[in-house]
């Protein structure tokens, strides 16, 4: 058996034991060792594939027989329809079981008619595969390293939901096997399969704790998934029987010859993409997907799930350059990257404005595949593997927090450099990653904004500015109430798990490692993926002076932390140096109150700036989501009505 | 050669911002029917500052003031020694984020309020910072600095849209009126100094040392669109234009009051979106 084989399968045998275990105090133990042996093995394993392929010992692609495992897919395609058929009338939401076999049965009637095209293999290993993996299995190890933890201290707070925690975890194992199938699949029919799993999971995910806004909430996640998942089937039926193409690969020889029904086909891919990376006007799901405990939103945002839909349109990428497809994916990109950036401004939230940076960011990606020059697609996928740790790191300390405080609104993170010192710093390089300048996404940004003017894109450029200049609003005004220092405050007694903690350290290591690494991560790893999707040796993106500008502006903001630390070991605490903040009345020795003009003590309360009347969420959401999906629809008449 | 000039300039930008920070003062002065001060007075005032004792709300205010001083000799060094514009421009947004986040953790009132008002100032001036940089991309085809200085036609001719827009916005990064959302130089509007509130003493004198650079910076930006072929014609029409420049903004000052938040992210948007982006359209268009 080989290393793809057991990515796949072990996540679910790890699902499957976690399941049979149940629940109970006297499991607890036991099942903590599963998940983080299971989760290093994982990891483990990620690292010697991504070894194994960079020393060129095993790339390629492999299994061109598979009577026995397709079998084995189509049974699977049948279990998910029962499964959403089952859900969709047990909660009387029909509509979800009708697109369930819209999508499903003409793939299956397509399997058994003999119409698919077989007998070519039907797994890939490449570059982008391994990234993609080591992003999956490493971030998603650790969040579900983390989730054994929280999930303990989450049904410890809510004591009326129902215990379902060993279906949680098995949950997230699956999600994980399903992403690893996703990434080896070069079939198109098999990653329709993986796709249509992860869809149902995040269904099922969402809807956990079985309230009625979860519910309806993952309604909306499976409803969107499975839109975009007819889109796929649409696309497998018409390049099988029209244009006799069952693999990405065999799509992507065919660019060079151009055929007129291959735009089809890509437009109905890169719709599919777009639903599952949550842009607008699908973005509804992924700002739903809240309701859930943290893991699933860490595993949703981050390592999973948005990134397959990304993942994809990379893969088309070279196809979809300078075509009418690429403009419409480019437009909805940086559409979304904009707008999505304004309603995280008005967002007070902290995992509803994650939310909103995660679909910003994602559409950011999605615009750099759309453009399909090789630097833009640099520019992707070094924004998939930032934004994969950063997000992750960030949910992970959202959720402890709010175990902590019993909080996640951003108001309430005033000062908690003071109260979670530990946390707050950890915080701090989240969302430095995020945004801030030597930090690895402004790199991407960097290189994005070139590809852009270079392949004359003028509206794209032009979302990237103003969406940058929204995007650190956002994230300054959050950094800013961290850092607050409130005097004569006291730590509040750490609770946070020791196993939520072993999830955060090493990522937010892996986010200042990454940071310092990233002319590696270029020259080894991105730059490959270049050469064999453009099949020729692209120059390096980045190099030369620039290098070494960001790795001393790196190495700057690194040292100030650093002189912090060893200034404060020389003066300790409050000196008379310290003097108090001023207040506009007499600071009553505090720096939470002030003596008012009748000389009475009066408490103090600042709050952020959130310009909800002018860029609210309600305000304009359903406008942006109108513009997003005319755009869509006009768009894919054209492509498509011009090419039959 | 190139390195050791940025060193250089690190060491002259002080100097020519105090001395233009001194001749705005004192044309203010002059445009208001007044004495004024004598134009060696920022270095007096400076001194002063030095003499006083630190006396900070906290630590980490003091770090961030430094981080928000490094990083703009940073985003000199950058420029001078002919790197990449685009990272000079990150590197001064950086600085920016810092001194936000040093009034931020005041934690006191007034601190709070301009610390989120200067984001909206950031936001609003971020966009022609890089459409800037964008305009002269297209000129030279390079982010790098001694790229844009050695094309054989200043930027200007190509780039006039990014050039009005980049006046439009250097008022907020000048702190003057009709921008001085945050802070002022003058008690005339209600945040006063606004971002600096909690900052006093020594720590109060590396943040106008700052500003000194910021100032020496800008002009920087207005004179870089006019430099062709590193000719010295170029580099002369360019700090004459900058000192013109200088001068306008100190009569902008004078004659307009302060708008409110709203005003200003319109005017700013929109000569941003109409000016440098109908700009950027037609470059595109006649390139492509």
């Amino acid at each position: 058996m080989g290393i793809i084989e057991f990515l796949i399968f072990f996540p679910f045998v790890a699902a499957a034991l976690l399941y049979l275990l149940g629940n109970g105090e006297k499991i607890y133990k036991a099942r903590k060792v599963i998940v983080k042996g299971s989760s290093l093995v994982i990891m483990a394993s990620v690292i010697y594939l991504a070894v194994r392929v960079l020393a060129g010992n095993e790339s390629g692609s492999f299994l061109t027989e598979a009577n026995i495992p397709n079998y084995f897919v189509m049974g699977g395609e049948l279990l998910l329809m029962v499964l959403v058929t089952y859900y969709g009338f047990h909660y009387h939401k029909a509509y979800a079981a009708v697109l369930s076999w819209i999508g499903t049965i003409p793939v299956l009637w397509l399997d058994i008619s003999g119409y698919a095209v077989e007998g070519l293999p039907h797994f890939r290993v490449d570059n982008l595969t391994v990234i993609m993996c080591l992003v999956v299995g490493i971030v998603g190890g650790f969040i579900c390293i983390y989730a054994v933890g929280y999930i303990k201290d989450y049904h410890h707070h809510h004591r009326n939901f129902p215990e379902r925690s060993n279906w949680f975890l098995a949950m997230l194992f699956v999600f994980l096997g399903a992403m690893f199938g996703l990434l080896f699949s070069d079939n198109l029919g098999w990653m329709y399969f993986f796709w249509e799993i992860t869809s149902v999971c995040s269904f099922l995910l969402i809807g956990y704790n079985k309230l009625p806004e979860s519910i309806n909430n993952s309604f909306k996640a499976l409803w969107m998934n499975l839109l975009g998942g007819c889109g796929f089937m649409a696309a497998i039926l018409y390049a099988n029987i029209r244009l006799g193409a069952c693999n990405l690969s065999q799509l992507h020889l065919m660019g060079s010859q151009s055929s007129p029904g291959l735009m089809i086909v890509v437009t109905l891919l890169a719709f599919a993409a777009l639903t599952k990376s949550a842009q607008i006007p699908f973005n509804g799901w992924l700002l739903g997907a809240m309701v859930a405990p943290t893991p699933t939103s860490a595993l949703l945002h981050s390592a999973t799930m948005v990134k397959a839909g990304v993942y994809l349109l990379i893969r088309i990428a070279p196809l979809m350059a300078g075509t009418m497809t690429g403009v419409m994916v480019t437009l909805i990109g940086g559409f979304t990257f904009f707008a999505a950036s304004l309603m995280a401004i008005a967002t007070s939230d902290g995992k509803r404005l994650l939310a909103h940076s995660t679909v910003s960011n994602l559409g950011l990606i999605v615009a750099c595949a759309g453009v399909g020059h090789p630097e833009s697609v640099w520019a992707a996928t070094m924004l998939i593997i930032f934004h994969a740790v950063s997000k992750s790191l960030m949910f992970l300390c959202v959720g402890a927090v709010e175990n902590e405080t019993g909080s996640r609104n951003i108001e309430d993170m005033h000062g908690l450099i003071v109260k979670m010192p530990r946390m707050a710093f950890v915080m701090i390089i989240g969302i430095c990653g995020m945004y801030l300048a030597p930090f690895g996404m402004l790199v991407a940004k960097w290189a994005a904004l070139k590809s852009y003017i270079d392949s004359g894109s003028v509206w794209l450029v032009l979302f990237l500015v103003f969406g940058t200049a929204s995007t650190s609003f956002y994230w300054g005004k959050w950094l800013g109430k961290i850092m607050a220092v409130i005097h004569k405050s006291q730590a509040l007694r750490d609770t946070t798990h020791i196993g939520e903690w072993e999830a955060i350290y090493p990522l937010a290591v892996l986010v200042v490692m990454m940071c310092m690494l990233f002319p590696f991560i270029s020259s080894y790893l991105i730059q490959p993926v270049l050469n064999q999707m453009f099949d020729t040796i692209v120059p390096p993106v980045i190099g030369g002076s620039d290098i070494g500008v960001m790795l001393l502006m790196l190495s700057l903001v690194i040292s100030i932390p650093i002189a912090g630390v060893v200034v404060s070991r020389h003066r300790s605490g409050i000196t008379d140096q310290n003097t108090r903040s001023y207040m506009s009345g007499i600071n009553a020795g505090d720096d939470r109150h002030f003596l008012n003009s009748y000389g009475d003590v009066q408490p103090l309360y600042m709050s952020n700036w959130y310009m909800i009347d002018l860029i609210g969420e309600l305000r304009i959401l359903k406008p942006c989501q109108m513009i997003a999906a005319s755009i869509l629809v006009i768009f894919m008449i054209i492509i498509i009505g011009g090419a039959i | 050669m190139r390195i050791l000039l940025g060193f250089l300039m690190i060491l002259v930008a002080p100097f020519a911002g105090a001395i233009l920070s001194g001749i705005d003062r004192f044309c203010s002065a002059r445009m208001q029917r007044r004495v004024g001060p004598p134009i060696l007075q920022p270095f007096y005032d400076f001194y002063k500052f030095t003499q006083k004792k630190a006396y900070i709300v906290n630590g980490l205010q003091w770090l961030l003031v430094w981080g928000h001083f490094l990083f703009v000799v940073l985003s000199i060094w950058i420029i001078y020694s002919g790197e990449d514009f685009l990272l000079a421009i990150f590197s001064l947004t950086l600085s920016e984020m810092m001194l936000c986040l040093a009034a931020y953790s005041a934690s006191a009132p007034y601190s709070n309020m301009s610390a989120q008002r200067e984001l909206l100032q950031m936001a609003c001036t971020e966009p022609m910072l890089l459409l800037t940089a964008i305009g002269f991309y297209l000129n030279s085809h390079s982010f790098m600095v001694s790229d844009i200085v050695s094309c054989s036609t200043p930027a200007i001719l190509r780039a006039p849209g990014m050039f009005a827009g980049l006046l439009v916005i250097l008022p907020i990064e000048l702190r003057k009126s009709p921008f001085d959302v945050s802070s002022s130089h003058h008690a005339h509007q209600e945040m006063v100094k606004g971002v600096t509130t909690d900052i006093s003493g020594r720590t109060m004198a590396l943040v106008e040392l700052t500003e000194w650079f910021e100032i020496f910076l800008m002009c920087t930006f207005v004179g870089l669109f006019f430099a062709y072929d590193n000719s010295l014609t170029g580099y002369l029409i360019g700090i004459a234009v900058a000192l013109a420049v200088m001068l306008v903004m100190t009569l902008t000052d004078n004659v307009f009051p302060r708008v409110k938040w709203e005003r200003m992210l319109a005017i700013t948007w929109s000569t941003t979106f109409i000016a440098a982006g109908g700009n950027l359209l037609v470059l595109t268009l006649l390139q492509a």
